[in-house]
Parts: C-alpha cells; structure tokens; sequence
C-alpha cells in the first residue's frame, strides 16, 4: 500500500457518501471513489470491512477502514488539519458535535425520508408537519450566522447539506416548499451549494427525486 | 477560578457517564440533581432542544448530550485521558461508542418497552448478536480502553452496571455468564474500578426505581 492511499466506499445518491466526499474535497486531498451496487450485491471489500453494517460510506486509509460518516469526517479533519472542519476551542467543538448528533439521530434524513415514504394524505401531513419542526430547529441554530459554526463552512455544514439534495423529492410528494417554511435555511443551503467543493460532490435533486421515485416502487408505496 | 456544574438525575446512566468522566481526571464540580418528572426552569433554559440530562455548564457555558460532553471533558482536561491520542484509534473509540448507544443500549431499550412476546422474542436475538460483536471488541482486554477504561467503557456503562437490575426485574436472561463470559468479566472488572464505583447508583434504589417504572408484575418473564 502506498502512502495515503484514500478509497472511498460509495453510492452516489447517499448523502452519508456525499459528507465525506466533501470533506476530502475542502483538503484538497485525491481519493479513489469505488462505486457499490447497494441493491444488486455489495463487494467483498464492503462486506469485510463494514461488517457490523455493510453500509457505505466506508472510508479506506491505506487500507485500514473506517464506517459512519460523522467519525470518518472527524478523522479526515484530525488527519490532515487544514483548513480545519471543527472549531478551535472545545466549547465550540462540543456545540457542533451537539448539532452533528442532532442531524445524526437521523431525524434530518429520516424526516424527510419520512414524506416520500407516506401512504395517504394524513400520513404525507404528519410527516410534512415533524420535518418542518426539525429545520425550525436548526433555522433556529443557524440563526443570523452565515454557516452553522459562524463565517466559516464546516463540519456540521458539512453533515446537513448533502441530506437537502433529498429535499427536492419530499417538496414533490409532500406538496411543498422548504424556501417557504424555512427562508433562511434555504438561503443557507444556496449559500453552501455556492461553494465548488459542494457543488461537485450534491448530485441534481432531479436526479434523487427519479431515485426516489424507484424506491417507492422497490417499497411497494403507491 | 472554575465553575463546573453538573445537571443530572441519579438513575441516569447518561448522567453518571458525565460523573465518571469528571471524576476520572479529578475535576470538581457542583452536582444538580433534577426531577423529570417536573423539569426545572433551569434545565429548559440550558437544554431547550432536548429537555434532558446531562447537562454539563462550565464558566457559565452550557452543553448536552452525554457523549458530547465526554469529549469536551476529554479536550478541556487532557490528564488520565478517556480517548486515543492517535486519529485511527480515536475514530474506532467513537465508532463503538455509537455502536453501543444505538445498537446494544438502543436494542435493550426496545425490548425493555415492547409488549409483544413475538416481537421481543425477535429483538432480543437481535440484541444478543449485538452484544457478541461487542464482546469480541474487548479482544483480550481488561477494559475496551485497554489497561484503563476510556470513552467505550463509560458508554457501556448501562451494560456494566444498569443491565444487570434491569434482568433482575424483568427477568430477561440476555447478557448471562455462561452466553457471555467475556463481557460478564468486564462488567465485574467495571464496576470493581475505585473511580467507577463512586458512580453508581445503590443497587437496592435502583431495583426499586425500575421496578415502579417496568411495572414489573405484568412485564417479567
């Protein structure tokens, strides 16, 4: 194995993959994307290295592997510490770290999955209603800043803006719109999508919300 | 001059994991003992996202979440270290300490409240695949730290200590010494530690607590 040698584990459409991605991309660093067949069969190296949950992302620093996106982010920005992810002082790390479990408890990606995955208007609604709740929450973190942490794009930036390019598809079943709801963090996600690094690596929403409209057919929703 | 408070409630594994820490590298602090069943202002004021302990305030800064707060002692008072120096170690530390969280004490969590035979009878294999791969992580060790406990074993510690009262009660048999005797020697090794013991809850108070909460006439068996 040469040295540094970055493999990532991916699926273009998770945007589990998508925050290390971007995370790589703020290093600048060069990295191998291996592609998986999530539905019709997951590598050997996934299986091995990923056993406990044979998800992606799976991140492979000169072959020794690391799983869940948050702890492999955090590890790129221990790796190679510039230009830094996190804050500087702890107290400002424990307040990202706070709003990266808020995101991580999956109530973001959850939330939204949520619409999509509805049968019937009562359900669409109340699924509509508890994702709405979720970016108040976070509109209310983000306040008046421009990023999460402050002027600077980061880690809990980082962790939230892949999961909006799903966005498109739960305003489509759910008969919505997040720029309405939720004005400034529209202007947040515009703001981020702005940025090259994110703008490479966010696939077109169109694109995910044809995704989406498989799985629903895969899970059988009408 | 350093003010360290601690919001917590003496049931609370997520609470004594804070306690451990602190007390762990010596740090003082004032302890606030909460009542959830009519949460305080100050307990809104300081975690209005979540309304729940720990809540850890120092020099008047406040934070939430368990494992969060770890991490912040951990960067804030860096003697007798809870997490690996080196990045790879250190990533692995918080991968099983979410693994342990969602998976081992989330699956018990389930089954703690599910109803339904069938169901249980489900999540507890579940569970009992969870605690198999957790215990091949302990790979020959005192503690998942190593010689001395870290970040894995405070997160554990509903494992090490809490399970225990909680099978009592119920009189679910998962974590058993002859299913599991690797982590069943852990868990006396954890709550053997000086430090450890200091925060634990009375066995016979806790029993009690769990019994009032499980209503455990109708939930054993």
């Amino acid at each position: 194995m040469s040295k540094n040698e970055l493999v990532i584990l991916d699926c273009w459409a998770s945007p589990f993959c998508m925050r290390v991605k971007i995370a790589l991309a703020e290093k600048g660093l060069d990295y191998e994307e291996r592609a998986e067949d999530l539905f019709g069969g997951k590598s050997d190296l996934l299986l091995t290295s990923n056993p406990i949950y044979k998800k992606v992302p799976v991140f492979l620093h000169d072959g020794k592997p690391l799983c869940e996106s948050s702890v492999i982010v955090s590890y790129i920005d221990e790796t190679w510490p510039a230009p830094a992810l996190l804050p500087s002082t702890p107290y400002e790390r424990s307040q990202a770290r706070f709003w990266a479990d808020y995101i991580d408890k999956k109530v973001l990606f959850d939330s939204t999955s949520a619409i999509w995955k509805a049968s019937g208007d009562d359900a669409v609604e109340s699924a509509k209603k508890e994702f709405v709740e979720v970016l108040k929450v976070l509109e209310g973190a983000l306040g008046e800043k421009e990023y999460f942490a402050g002027d600077a794009f980061g880690y809990v930036d980082i962790l939230a803006i892949p999961i909006t390019s799903w966005f498109l598809a739960s305003e489509k079943f759910g008969n919505f719109k997040v720029e309405a709801e939720c004005p400034k963090l529209s202007a947040w996600i515009k703001r981020c999508m702005e940025k090259e690094t994110v703008a490479k690596v966010i696939p077109d929403p169109e694109k995910i919300y044809e995704f989406v409209v498989n799985l629903r057919k895969m899970f059988g929703i009408a | 001059m350093e003010e360290v408070k601690l919001l917590g409630w003496w049931v609370s594994p997520f609470s004594r994991r804070v306690e451990l820490a602190l007390k762990l590298k010596g740090v003082g602090y004032e302890y606030i003992e909460q009542d959830l069943a009519h949460k305080s202002q100050l307990l809104l004021e300081y975690n209005p996202v979540h309304k729940k302990v720990p809540v850890l305030v120092h020099n008047g800064k406040t934070m939430a979440e368990s494992l969060v707060i770890l991490e912040y002692i951990d960067e804030t008072w860096p003697n007798n270290p809870i997490l690996p120096r080196n990045p790879y170690d250190k990533a692995m530390a918080r991968f099983w300490a979410q693994f342990i969280e969602e998976k081992c004490n989330g699956g018990l969590w389930k089954i703690m409240w599910c109803k339904d035979e069938e169901e249980r009878g489900k999540l507890v294999e579940e569970a009992s695949q969870c605690f198999i791969t957790l215990e091949g992580e302990l790979k020959g060790n005192k503690f998942f730290g190593g010689e001395e406990i870290g970040m894995v074993d405070i997160a554990a510690n509903f494992i090490g200590y809490w399970l225990g009262v909680v099978q009592e009660v119920s009189g679910m048999e998962l974590v058993t010494r002859d299913k599991f005797p690797v982590l069943c020697k852990w868990m006396d090794e954890f709550v053997e530690h000086s430090v450890v013991k200091e925060t634990l809850p009375p066995r016979d108070e806790l029993h009690a607590e769990f019994e009032a909460r499980l209503g455990a006439p109708s939930w054993k068996y």
